[in-house]
């Protein structure tokens, strides 16, 4: 038989030992990269002086270039530059870099989301004397997330699969192990199979909670 | 109810790009007065009351409520926040907070600007809600309210911050007819203790509430007086071609 899939079946067990790491890797980054996004989107959409250029270099970057490239330069660029930074390792580097390139993406999007807002609602808020930060925060943050939720929640499957990409900075997670295990038994096709189908199941169960969250966010507001 | 003092408008001036929409607007309203603002449509009705409540920014003149004086042209944020806080507005797209209910309209301003206790908030937006003949719907979304109970409801979120000057810009002409009435009778009773400046078309409500009225046109206020002189001896051939067009 061409594919082993006795084998395959005993490596599953070894594999999902590394879920935990990769869905720690991708929580992790993503909740960061959240906060960071908004603060990002913020700055934007209200003009913040200086802050609003710097912001919008740092985003033309971080989607500008290639994720691999960026892990590289955090991971063996980073050191160079800061000593303190050379005992880095590479779950560190990986959480800095997916965190950072994710969050210029996703601060794009609740930008998005922000500008979409009715004037009204901005206008509402001025008009009983709220601040534009407490305005932001309590009125038009809360629609915008609404209207992004399901882009970011794109944009966090997408942050899970590329946390495979800390296995070139010597990250044992699930690629790492597979290829320990493909290494001694020279079942390449076997062990990448395998971490492709639970890459797949974890991707289709968020699939499943983000068609649920749809139907619910389309009732939101309304009772 | 609110602690009302005069209200200032000296040269109030506004540009949309070359145009002059407020062509110096010079306005004093007593504390307690209730004014009502009719003319054709474009001649900056709305953009005066937008702009007394910097929702516009005036490029120049002066806008005093009570001690507070706001010199247009040099408006820092402190002075422009301080002067939301002394009026209101009522919106003619109503504008309630779309992720806030009913009751959480009322309340947002008074927990979050005048840092009131969320008790003594929620005691209050009570109040208002059985006021304004929604006190079993506290707790809806404004998406699921009819456009009067929206109305109503921003009405009442006005209310709450008991401002020295409510604006209300045509609070009717965004409804279904069968809504108007309700709106126009809370308004009557809202205006028995509030200094108010209201746009409308609706004539006769003009007439009931108002204790002055302005006729503008061309961003100016061309005429004023009370309500028996405005609709029955009008002076400016242009308030008397508009009473023919709306009577
Ligand atoms: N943001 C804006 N940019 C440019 N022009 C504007 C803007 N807002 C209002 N205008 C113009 O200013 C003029 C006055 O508008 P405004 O809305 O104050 O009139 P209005 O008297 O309230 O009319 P209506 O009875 O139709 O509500 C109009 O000609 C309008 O086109
Ligand atoms: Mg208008």
């Amino acid at each position: 038989m061409v594919v082993d899939l006795e084998y395959m079946a005993s490596l599953v067990p070894v594999i999902l030992r590394y879920v935990p790491l990769t869905l720690g890797m991708a929580i992790i980054s993503m909740a960061i990269a959240l906060v960071l996004a908004a603060a990002l989107a913020i700055v934007r959409v209200l003009r913040v002086p200086v802050a609003d250029r710097i912001v919008a270099v740092y985003i033309s970057f971080f989607r500008g270039t290639p994720l691999l490239v960026q892990l590289f330069l955090f991971y063996y660029g980073l050191p160079q530059l800061l000593p303190a930074a050379r005992s880095i390792d590479g779950v560190t580097a990986a959480v800095i870099g997916l965190t950072l390139h994710f969050s210029a993406y996703m601060a794009e999007s609740i930008r998005g989301a922000i500008l979409g807002i009715d004037r009204s609602q901005w206008e509402a808020g001025a008009s009983v004397g709220m601040t534009e930060l407490q305005l932001m925060r309590r009125i038009i943050l809360p629609q915008a997330a609404r209207v992004a939720a399901p882009t970011l929640l794109n944009y966090f499957i997408d942050l899970i699969k590329s946390t495979s990409l800390a296995f070139t900075l010597g990250v044992t997670e699930m690629m790492g192990a597979a290829q320990k295990e493909a290494a001694g038994s020279f079942r390449y096709l076997e062990a990448f199979l395998v971490v492709a189908l639970i890459y797949w199941a974890i991707v289709e169960a968020l699939s499943f909670v983000q068609r649920r969250m749809e139907v619910r966010l389309a009732r939101a507001f309304v009772r | 109810m609110s602690c009302d003092t005069g209200i200032r408008i000296e040269g109030l001036l506004k540009r949309f790009g070359e145009r002059t929409i407020l062509d110096r607007i010079n306005l004093d309203i007593a504390p307690g007065e209730r004014i009502v603002i009719i003319g054709p449509s474009g001649t900056g009705k709305s953009t005066l009351l937008r702009c007394l409540a910097f929702l516009d920014r005036p490029d120049a003149g002066l806008i005093g409520v009570g001690d507070l004086e706001v010199e247009a042209s040099k408006a820092s944020r402190r002075e422009i926040l301080a002067l939301r806080r002394r009026t209101a507005f009522v919106f003619q797209n109503y504008a309630l907070f779309a992720n806030k209910t009913a009751r959480q309209n009322i309340t947002e301003a008074l927990t979050v600007v005048k840092r009131m206790s969320q008790a003594d908030a929620d005691a209050r937006a009570d109040a208002i809600l059985a006021e304004i003949g929604l006190a079993d719907r506290g707790d809806a979304y404004p998406a699921a309210l009819s456009g009067g109970q929206q109305q109503r409801v921003g009405i009442g979120r006005a209310m709450a911050l008991e401002a020295e000057l409510m604006l209300v810009d045509e609070p009717t002409s965004a409804l279904d007819p069968e809504w108007v009435g309700e709106v126009l009778d809370l308004l009557r009773r809202v205006a028995a203790h509030q200094t108010m400046l209201i746009v409308t078309h609706e004539m006769q409500f003009a007439r009931e509430i108002a204790d002055r009225i302005l006729f503008m046109d061309g961003g100016r206020i061309v005429e004023e007086g009370p309500p028996a002189a405005i609709f029955e001896r009008p002076q400016d051939a242009r308030l008397q071609t508009f009473l023919r067009r709306v009577g």
